[in-house]
């Protein structure tokens, strides 16, 4: 049997993944050498959303570069947003305030939660449970419907602009958000009993996918695929921004470093999210809404550096100015890119179902990755 | 010709009597087969139409939504529609493939659902065929399959096809052995392969009931290794949507697909009626012991209305399965037959065994 085994010839075949796939859920293709079901290497090949992002900003003033944000990690747009005002905002020295401060914390946090409520039923879709998507999807409409109210956008919402905001709350704000956390609290639960708690689900996610704490480092893994390995990179805990040093929470670290340890990441993180927005939601503090600003910006030389944690990792917005009414170079680090770079040690050895479970735990955005 | 809904025997015989008067004998047994022929064809397209409609709205209810409303009256028109799209849609075929097997896969998949709903007995006397040899005939038929499952996926010319097809082969193989192993542990309670036999075995208690542990472990394995068998949720390994895009009929359109489509929820309404005929005693109504007033109400029912509510519970069941489970893995699905259920169906078939012998089943 032996003779028999090692006299066969295997041969090594090539298949293309994507762009058109249903689980890379966008326009990313991963060329991939299998042995059979078993994956050898994994070539992700990015440029098929590429819209030039960076470059279009050099050519908007300050107040336009804000909006093509919207475009690149589309499920936390707010705090895409939200990275470039304080960026722009750092280089005015603009004092911003306390009010702006906590909204955008607490819309921040809700962008967070509806992110990682659309990822949940996505993972659940991915893993063959389809009935997760609708359920995710069915709280994430909660979330949507407060962010129609406030700015009048659902999903690319545009709601800040370099020293605040662009309109105040809506008076029903408060409420509605008290009235969705009261609901998801009960909700909560209901997903860790169709999935967390489901063998199936365990077993495909357990041992699966495992990436060191040196890897995710070394990478630049951040968020919470980066924190399921042990890598304390929470930007909100470590520099904070906004009104995150006026609020308690925990920083999600597991260490396991498995798809499952990253699973369980976003799902504590979803609670923690809870937490801060109660502590923040009584206590808004009266006032404007935006500082003042110049109708034109113009920042003084130099370079300007902006780190926030959006709901896949660490975003970086990095703007040299030469005192004109436009940036001379705008380079983001978006998370989705560097969480994408470690797929390959990831996912060789395994098989093409623990490929489609991993890239589910990274929560790629492709429109992020490529920008 | 008298019609009594209680027992279809006269029935039959009284249209067979019928044909041989009016024509020769020989064109008499031809016209009698193409009559059951064309009745299993439009019956198993209802079939088809109606568990197609009824999986949409069961997986709209799981997902808190409400499934087709549009199409008729409560979307029941909606896979009518769904149909003729599909007849009219071009049938179209990679460039390289293999033609002429790429085009009998389709029919070969559905060669097994029919064979197999030959011999199911919807109600006394109402059955195409009824031979000795009943349950053998159907496990040894079901798995005729798997070779169109096969042909499609290696005649698609699509390495994702090619996966889904050898994934399917691996699970169909396996998995009927456990199938094969839980019917035969009805089979030493019944001592008769015959499924009439079998369905009036259960006149004073269904076998779930009477046979003791061994039955409803044997029940247990039989809808888990069907389901893989069926591929459907959550062992739906060959088609996997996420993984393999559809599996083995990636490449295929229009009337071919349907075929495919077809073949599926036929054959997840033979694993229903297969269920319910051995272990939940086919058309017999629910009789207990010697409850003479309860069973007497019961037998008020007529046996084919039995029949269908029990199928389609078993129906229910498998849906639910698949609307709440993830997917497993490949060889997560193998270690689950090799490892855990074909040695527990062969511990289940000993102990049955010893039940039987010693008289512990009612």
């Amino acid at each position: 049997m032996e003779d028999l085994l090692n006299k066969a010839e295997t041969q090594e075949y090539f298949i293309n993944m994507g762009p058109q796939h249903p689980s890379t859920h966008g326009v990313l293709r991963l060329m991939l050498t299998l042995d059979g079901e078993i994956i050898k290497k994994v070539e992700p090949h990015l440029g098929y959303i590429h819209r030039s992002i960076e470059k279009m900003s050099e050519k908007d003033s300050y107040y336009q570069m804000v909006h093509l944000t919207d475009r690149m990690d589309y499920l936390s747009c707010h705090i895409n947003n939200e990275a470039v005002c304080l960026a722009i905002e750092k280089g005015l020295q603009l004092e911003i305030p306390d009010r702006v401060k906590y909204i955008r914390t607490i819309i921040s946090e809700l962008t967070r939660l509806s992110s990682h409520q659309l990822w949940w039923g996505v993972m659940g879709m991915d893993l063959g449970a389809i009935t997760t998507f609708l359920y995710g999807f069915r709280d994430r409409e909660m979330i949507t419907d407060i962010f129609e109210e406030t700015c009048g956008a659902r999903l690319t919402m545009n709601y800040n602009v370099p020293g605040g905001l662009m309109f105040d709350i809506h008076p029903n704000f408060q409420k509605r958000t008290k009235d969705f956390i009261k609901h998801f609290k009960k909700k909560l639960p209901e997903y860790d009993e169709l999935l967390s708690g489901n063998i199936i689900f365990t077993e495909r996610t357990k041992d699966i996918g495992y990436l060191s704490k040196e890897d995710a480092i070394s990478y630049g893994v951040t968020g919470p695929s980066g924190r399921g390995s042990g890598f304390a990179c929470d930007v909100r805990k470590r520099i904070p921004y906004s009104a995150y040093d006026k609020v308690e929470f925990k920083e999600i670290i597991y260490t396991e470093g498995d798809s499952f340890a990253r699973y369980k990441v976003r799902m504590d993180e979803m609670k923690e999210s809870l937490y801060i927005i109660e502590q923040l939601i009584d206590n808004i503090p009266e006032g404007d809404f935006k500082a003042k600003t110049k109708a034109v910006i113009k920042l003084p030389d130099g370079e300007y550096y902006q780190r926030v944690e959006t709901a896949r990792g660490e975003l970086g917005v990095y703007i040299i100015s030469d005192n004109k009414k436009n940036p001379y170079r705008v380079k983001y680090r978006s998370p989705g890119f560097s969480n994408l770079s470690a797929l390959d040690t990831m996912a060789r050895g395994g098989k093409i179902a623990d490929l489609v479970a991993m890239m589910s735990t990274l929560d790629l955005v492709i429109p992020d990755i490529d920008r | 010709m008298n019609f009594n809904i209680y027992d279809f025997t006269e029935f039959i015989i009284s249209i067979d009597n019928w044909l041989k008067q009016l024509l020769s004998p020989g064109l008499a047994k031809i016209t009698g087969m193409a009559l059951i022929g064309v009745t299993f064809l439009l019956f198993v397209t209802l079939l088809g139409l109606s568990i197609v409609y009824i999986e949409r709205k069961v997986c709209a209810f799981f997902q808190q939504r409400l499934g087709p409303m549009r199409v008729g009256f409560w979307g029941t028109a909606q896979t009518i529609a769904d149909i003729i799209k599909l007849i009219f849609k071009e049938p179209l075929a990679t460039k390289n493939s293999d033609k002429f097997l790429f085009n009998l896969a389709a029919f070969i998949v559905l060669i097994s659902p029919f064979m197999v709903i030959a011999v199911v007995p919807f109600a006394k006397g109402l059955h195409a065929l009824d031979f000795d040899i009943g349950l053998f005939y159907v496990t040894a038929v079901s798995s005729l399959g798997v070779t169109g499952i096969l042909l499609a996926g290696w005649s698609s010319n699509n390495k994702y096809s090619l996966i889904g097809a050898m994934r399917s082969g691996a699970q169909i193989i396996s998995y009927e052995l456990s199938i094969g192993l839980s019917l035969l542990a009805i089979v030493i309670l019944t001592g008769s392969l015959q499924l009439s036999v079998i369905v009036e075995s259960q006149r004073d208690g269904w076998w779930i009931f009477k046979g003791n542990i061994p039955a409803i472990v044997a029940f247990i394995i039989f809808i888990i290794a069907s389901t893989a068998e069926s591929n459907r949720g959550p062992f739906d390994l060959a088609e996997a949507e996420s993984e393999l895009t559809a599996g083995f009929h990636t490449e295929y359109s229009g009337i071919k697909f349907a075929f495919f489509f077809l073949a599926e929820y036929v054959n997840l309404f033979i694993i229903a009626a297969i269920g319910a005929t051995v272990f939940f005693g086919g058309w017999m109504p629910l009789h207990i012991g010697n409850f003479t007033f309860f069973n007497e109400a019961m037998d008020i029912i007529p046996p084919i209305i039995w029949f269908f509510a029990k199928v389609a519970a078993l129906i229910f069941l498998l849906m639910w399965f698949k609307w709440t489970f993830p997917r497993l893995r490949i060889d997560q699905l193998l270690q689950l037959e090799w490892k855990y259920l074909l040695p527990l169906s062969i511990l289940n078939l000993v102990l049955m065994t010893i039940v039987s012998l010693t008289g512990w089943h009612l």
